[in-house]
C-alpha cells in the first residue's frame, strides 16, 4: 500500500518534470561580461532573456583585477563571455583557462578600427573604444548577433532591444556633438589621470592629455608631470578632471600648481553604482559631457 | 650643468615638494635603519612594512583616501604587531624573529584580504605604492613631524640604544631601561615606515630606511659617523633619484631607491671599511 503510494507520487513527480522544457524557456540565459560598461550594454540588448554577470563592478578598474573563485564559478556556468578585447582585460585569459569555460568568447570590439598611440617609444593599442558612441553602436550589434546565435528563439526580442538602444545612442551622439560645438574651440582641452578618452577626443574634437598611459598600471614619472604642468600653463588649459577609477592625488597636485581648477569626476573605465550619476552606458556619456561643458564653458 | 640640476626644482612646485618630503624622510629613516642593521634586524623593516598594510587598508575603507586616516591605521597595526610579537617573545620560548614573522604574515594576509574585498573600488594596492610626486601639505607636515620626533627620541635614547645594540645582556643587568628602549625604538621603526609609505609606498619606504644605512657601514666605523653618512647617502639618493626620474622619464619612487641601491654597490666596491677593492689591493703590513 505504502509502496503503491510511492509509485503514484513518483509518477506524478515525473509528470511534473515532463513540463520542464516549457518552464526552462522562461529561465534567463546566463552570460558574463568583463566590466561594468560592457555588462550594461549586454543587459540593454538582452533584456529579460539574459542574466548578466559582471566581473569588474562599478568604479572598478578593468586594467588590473584579481578574479575570485566565485568569478570562475560564474564564468563556467555562462554560455557567452563578452570581453572588450584590444588588450584591456589582461587577466581574463588565465581566468578563462582555469574556470573550464566552454561557451563562446565574444569580442565586443570586433570590426572597430583600434587607435594606436605611442607610449614610451612603443606603439600600444588603446582599448577604451567605448568612449566613442559610434563604436558603441558596433558593440551593440556584436552583442546582438552573439545573443541571437546562442539563443535563436529570442531573435525578435534581441533585435527590438538592440534597435531601441541604437536609436538612443544615436540621440546621445547628437547631444554630445551639440554640447561640444557650444564650447569655444580654444578651450576644448582636458587633463585626465590616464589616457582613457582618446576615442572620445578623436570623435568629438576635444583634446585629452594624461600623465598616466592607457593602462592605469603605469606610474607617472617626474618628466611626464612636468610636461603636463608646462603645457597647462602655456596653453592656458582651464580644467583638470578626476576619474572614478584612479588615484586623484597626482591631479590635485597638478591643479594646485597650475591654478587649473578641478572640473569634476569623469567616468572612464567603469560605471558608477546604479544609484550614482553614471549607472548606465548612456548616463555615463550624459554625465561626462555635462561635467565637461560646465567646466569648459565658464 | 648647474642649471640642469637646479631648474627642475626651480620651475616646478611638485619637484620641490617631492624633494622636501624625501629630505625629511631621509633625516628620520636612515638613522633608524643604522640601528636596525647593527642589531641584525635589517629584514624586520621589510616585515613591518607589510604589517602596516591592514591598518592602512582599514583607514582607507573608513575615511577614503585620507592621509591621516591611513597613516593612523597603519601606525596602530604596526604597533599592534610589534607589541604582540614582543609579548609572545617574552612569555614563551619563541625567538623574536619567529613571532614577528608569524604576526606580520597574519597582518599582511589580513591586509590583502581587506584590499580584495573592497578591491572593486580604486585599487588600494596602487594607492599603497605611493606617489612622491603628489605630496600635499598634510603629507609633508606628517613626514616632517615624524622626522623631528624621530631625531628627538633617538637623541634621548641614544646611549641605552647603542648599548642594547652591542651588549643587550649587559644593559639589562645594569639598567631597567632595556625594555622601554627597545620598545621606543620599534615605535620609531613603525612611525618612519608609516611616514614614508604615502611618499614611496609600503615596499619602497624600507629602501630609504635601510639602503643608506647599509651603505654607511662601508664608510664609517662608529655609530655617529655611520648615521651622518647614512643621512647624506639618503639625501643624495633622493636628489639624484628625482633628477633621474625627471630626465630619464622613469617613475620616481623606484628611481630614488635604485639610486640608493647603486650607491650601495659602489660603496661595496670602494668603501674604505672592507670594500672589495681594498681586499684585493695589498696594503703595507703593519710594522712595529
Amino acid at each position: 500500500m505504502n509502496r503503491r503510494l510511492f509509485f503514484v507520487a513518483a509518477a506524478a513527480f515525473a509528470a511534473m518534470l515532463g513540463v520542464g522544457p516549457g518552464v526552462q524557456a522562461a529561465e534567463p540565459m546566463k552570460v558574463s561580461a568583463s566590466f561594468s560598461i560592457l555588462g550594461d550594454m549586454v543587459k540593454q540588448v538582452g533584456g529579460g532573456r539574459v542574466e548578466v554577470f559582471t566581473f569588474v563592478g562599478p568604479n572598478g578598474d578593468a586594467h588590473v583585477y584579481e578574479p575570485t573563485p566565485a568569478d570562475a564559478k560564474e564564468l563556467s556556468e555562462s554560455k557567452i563571455l563578452f570581453i572588450n578585447g584590444l588588450g584591456l582585460e589582461g587577466w581574463m585569459t588565465r581566468l578563462e583557462k582555469s574556470s573550464g569555460f566552454k561557451g563562446t568568447v565574444v569580442t565586443a570590439t570586433k570590426g572597430i578600427t583600434p587607435r594606436k598611440m605611442v607610449e614610451n617609444e612603443k606603439t600600444v593599442t588603446d582599448p577604451h573604444a567605448w568612449q566613442d558612441l559610434g563604436n558603441g553602436k558596433i558593440y551593440v550589434t556584436n552583442i546582438r548577433d552573439a545573443l541571437i546565435a546562442a539563443d535563436p528563439a529570442g531573435k525578435v526580442t534581441y533585435e527590438a532591444n538592440a534597435q531601441k538602444f541604437l536609436d538612443a545612442i544615436a540621440q546621445m551622439e547628437t547631444t554630445v556633438k551639440q554640447a561640444v560645438a557650444k564650447l569655444p574651440p580654444e578651450r576644448r582641452k582636458i587633463i585626465t589621470t590616464h589616457d582613457a578618452f582618446g576615442y572620445f577626443g578623436a570623435a568629438y574634437g576635444i583634446e585629452f592629455i594624461a600623465p598616466e598611459g592607457v593602462s592605469t598600471e603605469s606610474e607617472a614619472s617626474a618628466k611626464d608631470v612636468a610636461k603636463i604642468i608646462t603645457q597647462i600653463k602655456k596653453e592656458k588649459i582651464p580644467a583638470v578632471f578626476l576619474e572614478n577609477v584612479t588615484d586623484s592625488r597626482l591631479l590635485e597636485q597638478i591643479s594646485r600648481e597650475t591654478g587649473a581648477k578641478i572640473g569634476g569626476t569623469l567616468f572612464s573605465d567603469a560605471l558608477s553604482p546604479p544609484d550614482g550619476p553614471a549607472g548606465t552606458y548612456l548616463d555615463m556619456f550624459r554625465n561626462n559631457i555635462e561635467t565637461m561643458s560646465a567646466a569648459l564653458s565658464s | 650643468m648647474i642649471h640642469a640640476i637646479i631648474d627642475p626644482f626651480v620651475d616646478f612646485a611638485f619637484m620641490r615638494r617631492a624633494l622636501v618630503g624625501c629630505f625629511a624622510l631621509s633625516l628620520g629613516a636612515p638613522p633608524v635603519g643604522v640601528f636596525l642593521v647593527l642589531r641584525r634586524l635589517s629584514l624586520m623593516g621589510d616585515a613591518m612594512s607589510h604589517a602596516i598594510l591592514p591598518g592602512a587598508a582599514i583607514g582607507f575603507l573608513v575615511a577614503g583616501l585620507s592621509v591621516p586616516a591611513m597613516s593612523f591605521g597603519g601606525f596602530i597595526a604596526g604597533i599592534a604587531v610589534v607589541l604582540l610579537a614582543g609579548a609572545v617573545t617574552r612569555s614563551t620560548m619563541l625567538r623574536e624573529d619567529a613571532s614577528l614573522a608569524a604576526f606580520y604574515l597574519v597582518s599582511l594576509a589580513l591586509g590583502v584580504m581587506i584590499v580584495s574585498v573592497k578591491g572593486s573600488s580604486i585599487d588600494l594596492l596602487h594607492v599603497l605604492f605611493g606617489t612622491v610626486l603628489a605630496l600635499d601639505d598634510a603629507a609633508l607636515i606628517l613626514i616632517a613631524a615624524i622626522a623631528t620626533l624621530t631625531m628627538l627620541i633617538l637623541a634621548i635614547i641614544y646611549r641605552p640604544l647603542v648599548l642594547e645594540c652591542f651588549d643587550p645582556n649587559f644593559l639589562s643587568s645594569v639598567s631597567r631601561l632595556s625594555t622601554p628602549t627597545h620598545f621606543l625604538f620599534l615605535v620609531l621603526v613603525v612611525l618612519n615606515l608609516v611616514g614614508g609609505f604615502q611618499a614611496l609606498g609600503t615596499l619602497m619606504v624600507v629602501g630609504i630606511m635601510l639602503l643608506p644605512a647599509i651603505t654607511a657601514r662601508f664608510w664609517a666605523q662608529d655609530i655617529s659617523n655611520m648615521i651622518v653618512v647614512a643621512v647624506a647617502a639618503a639625501f643624495a639618493s633622493s636628489f639624484i633619484g628625482l633628477l633621474v626620474s625627471y630626465y630619464a622619464n622613469l617613475p620616481s619612487g623606484p628611481a630614488i631607491i635604485l639610486t640608493a641601491g647603486a650607491g650601495y654597490l659602489v660603496s661595496m666596491l670602494i668603501g674604505v671599511q672592507g670594500g672589495l677593492l681594498w681586499q684585493f689591493m695589498p696594503r703595507r703590513h703593519l710594522e712595529a
